[in-house]
């Protein structure tokens, strides 16, 4: 494993910490971009480049913002008085020990099934489209559709309402 | 260790930090942040999985990731909508804080 | 010799990296190119603020600088150094990391859009199957920046242009994108060589670039006018309108973070031109079949230049557009003639060769251009202006 996966592997971790543990939320938001940016990375170490350039595109560009928009219009940029963590954090941090132990400790029992050296995966942009409407046609148009209901899901979720609740 | 255990084993890693911040963290927007970051663990554990599979020209783990993608910018969408709507009726995103089931 | 002219700097790249032992080759080959496009780019750029300074004074009807060397060529070289050497003042309250990293986000970012744009026959830096993307993708990190910028100042005007300036920029992302995609459904490949090697034809005469066919001219036409809100230009400049909010996002920037900023966004003027230019016009063909020999590079870069001056003029002439003007221009009309525009497109592709499809296509496009722009202005009442006086 090469010294760029352990280089970015701990930029992705360092950047998901810190968007855990910060007392900023915008700081939070920005600390996230860093490791979405980590991961589209690994997924480069990955010969995935189509998914670590639409990773770029889509998480830091799209999601990134719109979470940072979204702290900036519910006032999360304020110091809260109780706090940043909640009541029963110890639980909270509890479970993720527990099932990150699960985890890993799965992963390192196959460790020795699992495929050493493959060959590098030779995918072509035409390739990918070629299966986006070939075999993944049906995929495709539902993800089309769900993100149509999201679009006009999420404008009416959010509109001001006429009168109603102040 | 093979790579690909060390793949998996940072998206585990990712998975369970994103976990902690949605389990231990007040402001909703933050629990929506610790989600990403579970999703994006998701992404990693299937891209390594494609590029160490027998057969990636296949490109099944490439597909379902970019789908994951699509799907988890739509959710953060109407997740974030959601927030904000709440704050606009309690003047708050603290979760502790809501905790009646009347408005 | 016409070759050799149109090859001259991959031909002294090679001898120069042949002193090198082999296994150092390729890192020293990237590093060499990558050193030519952060010195040429920057060159470019000084060479723009001057052209921009004279440009917009003249059509002004003033002089523009003519103090510093002469008709002021050595205006930009005045302004380096007074940048360089102004005091770098940050805010006492502003968040001094978040504060010192956005230039910094904003160059790296626009710096490696560079990276894919083909700039003459085999002069690309990286030669990438998705190298549109890439360029989108490095795109779209530039927002953080801008975002970063604004909010770390501290600062309501900041703030205040940072959003305006973020929302255009996401609204015309999507145009963008859609408007690329017209040229990647035709070329049938993301790799910006490839695109221009499919516009590197000529029907007798003329060139086959993308720009002349009625799908090209409408995908031009929307990736300029998206791409001039994408770069915060003139006349989508509200962000950093000075009468409006004193400098947007970079108010609280002085000395060299400015000067990195007013880089980034020149920066960003050119790539997004050099796309344009690939996508569109040809990339480095020549015009004519005629003058193929002339050097590719010179033709990119010509390209480019104009462009440039397009810019320029278009602030020199257009008024700025009040942000929910834009904001409706981009979603209610740009938009659904983009999307429109792609399935012209399809239609083009499938129409087979003959004069049939120049005719449909134009005509749906014209009809979709006329109608939407009535329906748009329907309820707008243009009459003698009214004034109503205080009692």
């Amino acid at each position: 494993m090469s010294f760029v996966f352990y280089l970015v592997s701990a930029m992705a971790v360092a950047g998901a910490l810190a968007a855990v543990l910060l007392k900023n939320t915008v700081h939070c938001a920005l600390a996230l971009t860093v490791a979405f940016a980590g991961l589209a990375l690994l997924f480069l170490d990955l010969d995935a480049q189509f998914a670590g350039f639409a990773q770029i595109l889509v998480y830091i560009g799209a999601v990134a913002i719109l979470i940072v928009f979204a702290i900036l219009l519910t006032r999360g940029s304020e110091t809260p008085k109780d706090g940043v963590y909640s009541r029963n954090w110890l639980a909270g941090l509890a479970i993720a020990a527990a099932v990150f132990s699960v985890l890993g400790w799965a992963v390192l029992q196959s460790a020795w099934t699992l495929p050493h050296e493959t060959a590098v995966p030779t995918v072509t942009v035409h390739d990918i489209g070629d299966a986006l409407v070939g075999r993944y046609v049906l995929p495709l148009e539902i993800v089309a559709l769900l993100l149509t209901a999201a679009t006009i899901g999420a404008v009416i979720v959010a509109m001001h309402e006429k009168g109603g609740a102040k | 260790m093979t790579p690909l255990a060390g793949f998996l084993l940072v998206a585990a890693l990712l998975f369970a930090i994103g976990l902690a911040g949605a389990l231990t963290r007040r402001n909703a927007i933050l629990v929506l942040i610790g989600i990403e970051l579970m999703l994006n663990a998701a992404n990693l554990n299937l891209i390594a999985f494609w590029r160490y599979s027998p057969h990636p020209e296949a490109l099944t783990g490439m597909m379902f990731a970019i789908f994951s993608i699509a799907v988890a910018a739509a959710e953060a969408a109407v997740g974030l909508g959601l927030v904000i709507s709440i704050h606009r009726h309690a003047h708050t995103t603290d979760l502790d804080q809501m905790n009646r089931m009347k408005g | 010799m016409i070759a050799t002219m149109d090859q001259i700097f991959v031909l002294f790249e090679h001898w120069l990296v042949a002193f090198l032992p082999a296994s150092m080759q390729p890192v020293a080959t990237v590093l060499l190119s990558v050193a030519a496009i952060v010195c040429v780019f920057p060159g470019l750029f000084a060479l723009t603020v001057w052209l921009e300074r004279k440009g917009l004074g003249r059509m002004q009807n003033r002089l523009g600088p003519n103090r510093v060397g002469p008709f002021g060529l050595l205006q930009p070289i005045a302004d380096g150094i007074k940048s360089l050497t102004k005091e770098d003042i940050v805010p006492a309250s502003a968040d001094a990391p978040v504060h010192f990293l956005a230039p910094l986000l904003l160059v790296v970012a626009v710096f490696m859009g560079f990276a894919v744009l083909p700039m003459g026959r085999n002069m690309v830096l990286v030669d990438m199957d998705a190298g549109l993307l890439f360029f989108f993708a490095m795109g779209a990190s530039t927002e953080v920046s801008v975002f970063m910028a604004g909010w770390s100042s501290r600062n309501k005007y900041s703030l205040l242009g940072a959003m305006r300036a973020v929302a255009q920029m996401i609204s015309y992302e999507v145009v963008l994108l859609l408007s690329s995609v017209a040229v990647v459904m035709i070329a049938g490949s993301l790799s910006l060589t490839k695109i221009v090697e499919a516009q590197n034809h000529y029907s007798g005469v003329f060139p086959n670039w993308y720009i002349f066919t009625p799908w090209g001219l409408a995908g031009f036409i929307m990736y300029a006018i998206a791409a001039t809100a994408e770069t915060n230009r003139s006349p989508f400049d509200l962000p950093e309108g000075e009468s409006e909010l004193v400098a947007g996002y970079h108010t609280e920037y002085s000395g060299f973070k400015f000067a990195l900023f007013f880089l980034g966004e020149y920066l960003a003027m050119f790539s997004i031109s050099g796309l344009g230019t690939t996508l569109f016009l040809g990339g480095w063909s020549a015009p004519f079949s005629f003058l193929v020999w002339i050097p590719s590079w010179i033709w990119f870069f010509s390209k480019l230049m104009l462009s440039i001056f397009v810019f320029i003029w278009m602030r020199g002439t257009l008024p700025r557009l009040r942000q929910d003007q834009l904001m409706n221009f981009a979603w209610k009309f740009v938009l659904p003639f983009t999307l429109l525009n792609l399935m012209v497109t399809a239609l083009w592709r499938f129409m087979g060769d003959g004069w049939e499809r120049w005719v449909v296509c134009s005509a749906i496009l014209i009809a979709a251009y006329v109608i939407m722009g009535r329906v748009g202005m329907y309820r707008e009442h243009f009459g003698p202006r009214r004034y109503r006086y205080a009692e």
